[in-house]
């Protein structure tokens, strides 16, 4: 019976067999394998709901408003304040230098692994590249104190801090190059090779055809990278503890130290706060604000790289 | 990659075109460059700094005061142990998830959903990740400043990676071999597991390792939970893990603990020269053993392709 079930034509080919302990043993599987896929949906709920938790609490003693236009952040030492502009200004700044660094290089990198090298070529700088992505974010910090700085030092003089922003932002920007470039480059290889051979057909040079057809044509993955890299600059935190330090500042000199977000969370968590005291709620109202920014980065990116997917493939 | 366009030029606004393109040319692969010049100055700047404190003693003894004499033991075993159980929570955990996706999960909302969810939780922040092992593991289920607390944070850290690798390595096993094992009468476990498991697992099992890899360096989530502190001692061995049955004091899992990256910065973030050249001794074990974990990754990854071809 169950063979003849089998050969109907559009038939379910994983439909049970009818033998009942194979058949119980196959939902038991499906049944065990969903759960670890579900995992992954209870780890965010188990995110927002510790960061909600305490954030809850936070706002009880904090009004939301001192807490999103106050301009001064003193969460550890008296008398406390609790404006997030200054870590929300640190961040930026450091992001900010990081995109500087990472976009135009990443993208010219990715335009040259894409149109112009050679395979042989291609096959030493791509996995030099990932490399790059692989060093730990602590060596990154360690490199940005003991050689970044003292040059920068060398260079501007006595105005640059031993802790300053512009340290932790070229820093964080070697770090993202490679997912810049990685992106785009994939964004760029689904371009159809149709379209550079009529541009070139055209009478268009290689410059042409990659600033005018190949690059607007794969616009939209290319800014998801853009996107994807600020928003792992935002969130990076061992780096831009070591080189940025601790001071919330609202300063625009790149010069001074900062503190962003992500370096006030490691700054608490390295001292010992209670649990219910203001700090340790303050730390997962910072949490929240980062997670809620980077997370609408992250979705903003992966809505447009749908699209390109769409789109070429 | 297309022939390079035959530019016939006469004219000046040609010969200019002609000299963008080719300035363009060296300008993008200067970009390329740039980042194999910032490896490479990283790098030596490293070994400059470390070499000359790298020694057996710095491998087998533990942390101090005194620079000179500190050593790296506590944090290589506290590693092994994090990584080690960390390892043991996610491969089965990740490749059940990426089974079910690629193989079960019928195309509707909820999988469209896990799917999402699962690309989002890789770009959420580390950071984040320590903050919920704080809450959840150290203060919630008790679990104090362990290695257990440790490992359960990292794999929830790198899961969605190992998801998405090994979904990768899922979808490269061609149809046809599943086509085949039901057309014979085999159920959809028996298909999976004597045809598709066999073909992907090497792609799986690199993709594990990378992800892995990236979990040997994360500093920022242990320092939450705590790692961040003096541990003159290494977790114990596979020997006292009978302990952890009734949860005793003998229980490595139970163990206070640090690992290699939070010793380092424990050394980077002081003023004193000689820590800093102690910190790029331990960088560079650290990095031998990310880049020893990365070869075997790519040996399985060129076996894997050379051995199946359809």
């Amino acid at each position: 019976m169950a063979i003849a079930a089998r050969n109907r034509p559009g038939h379910d080919p994983y439909a049970l067999t009818g033998n009942r302990t194979r058949d119980l043993g196959e939902r038991v599987i499906h049944g065990l394998l969903l759960a670890c896929a579900l995992l992954s949906v209870i780890t965010t709920l188990a995110i927002i709901y510790v960061l909600l938790e305490e954030t809850v609490g936070f706002f009880q003693k904090v009004s939301f408003f001192e807490y999103v236009t106050g301009t001064k952040w003193s969460a550890l030492i008296e008398p406390r304040s609790f404006g997030i502009l200054p870590l929300v200004w640190g961040t930026i700044m450091v992001a900010g230098i990081a995109g500087v660094i990472a976009i135009p290089i990443g993208l010219g990198a990715a335009v040259y692994l894409s149109e112009y090298a050679d395979q042989r070529v291609r096959s030493i700088l791509k996995p030099t590249l990932e490399i790059l992505a692989g060093v730990p974010t602590i060596v990154y910090g360690f490199f940005a104190v003991n050689w970044i700085t003292p040059h920068l030092q060398d260079v501007f003089g006595d105005r640059v801090g031993f802790f300053n922003g512009l340290s932790a932002g070229i820093v964080v920007g070697v770090m993202v190059i490679p997912m810049v470039s990685s992106l785009s480059e994939d964004a760029m290889h689904a371009v159809p090779q149709s379209l550079r051979e009529g541009a070139y057909g055209l009478g268009g040079t290689k410059f042409d055809v990659s600033t005018r057809v190949v690059i607007p044509a794969a616009l939209s993955g290319i800014v998801a990278s853009f996107i994807l890299a600020l928003s792992r600059a935002v969130g990076e935190t061992m780096a831009v503890v070591l080189a940025a330090g601790s001071t919330p500042n609202l300063s625009l000199d790149p010069f001074q130290s900062f503190q962003t977000m992500t370096a006030f969370i490691v700054q608490v968590a390295l001292g010992d706060a209670p649990t219910g005291s203001i700090e340790y709620q303050a730390l997962f109202a910072v949490g929240m604000t980062l997670f809620v920014m980077t997370l609408a980065m992250n979705v903003v990116s992966q809505l447009l790289l749908a699209r390109y997917r769409d789109v070429y493939q | 990659m297309s022939a390079q366009p035959v530019i016939l030029t006469s004219s000046n606004r040609q010969q200019t075109r002609a000299w963008i393109s080719r300035s363009f040319t060296g300008g993008t692969f200067l970009c390329t460059l740039a980042g194999v010049v910032a490896l490479s100055v990283l790098l030596y700047q490293v070994l400059d700094e470390g070499l000359a404190r790298l020694s057996k003693d710095f491998l087998t003894t533990l942390p101090s005061r005194f620079a000179d004499r500190a050593g790296f033991e506590p944090a290589i075993w506290g590693s092994v142990w994090v990584m080690g159980i960390t390892a043991l929570l996610t491969i089965p955990i990740g490749m059940g998830a990426a089974i079910y996706l690629e193989l079960y999960a019928a195309k509707n909302w909820l999988t469209r959903f896990i799917q999402i969810n699962i690309a989002n939780l890789a770009g959420v922040p580390s950071i984040i990740y320590g903050i919920l092992g704080l809450a959840l593991f150290v203060r919630a289920m008790e679990l104090q400043r362990s290695v257990l607390a440790g490992a359960l944070t990292m794999a929830l850290l790198v899961l969605p990676i190992v998801i998405i690798a090994s979904q990768e390595a899922l979808r490269a096993v061609p149809s046809s071999l599943r086509d085949g094992a039901l057309a014979l009468g085999a159920t959809r476990w028996q298909t999976i597991r004597g045809q598709i498991l066999p073909v992907a697992m090497p792609g799986m099992l690199t993709g594990v390792i990378l992800a892995l890899s990236r979990a040997i360096g994360e500093t920022a989530p242990l320092i939450m939970i705590g790692a961040f502190q003096y541990v003159p001692f290494s977790p114990g061995g596979v020997a006292d893990l009978p302990d952890c049955a009734s949860w005793s004091d003998g229980c490595p899992l139970k163990s206070r603990f640090t690992v290699m990256p939070v010793q380092i910065y424990s050394w980077a973030a002081r003023p004193q020269e000689a820590f800093q050249q102690t910190a790029a001794a331990g960088i560079i074990v650290l990095l031998a053993v990310l880049l020893s974990l990365n070869s075997v990754a790519i040996v399985l990854r060129n076996r894997y392709q050379r051995k199946v071809k359809w």
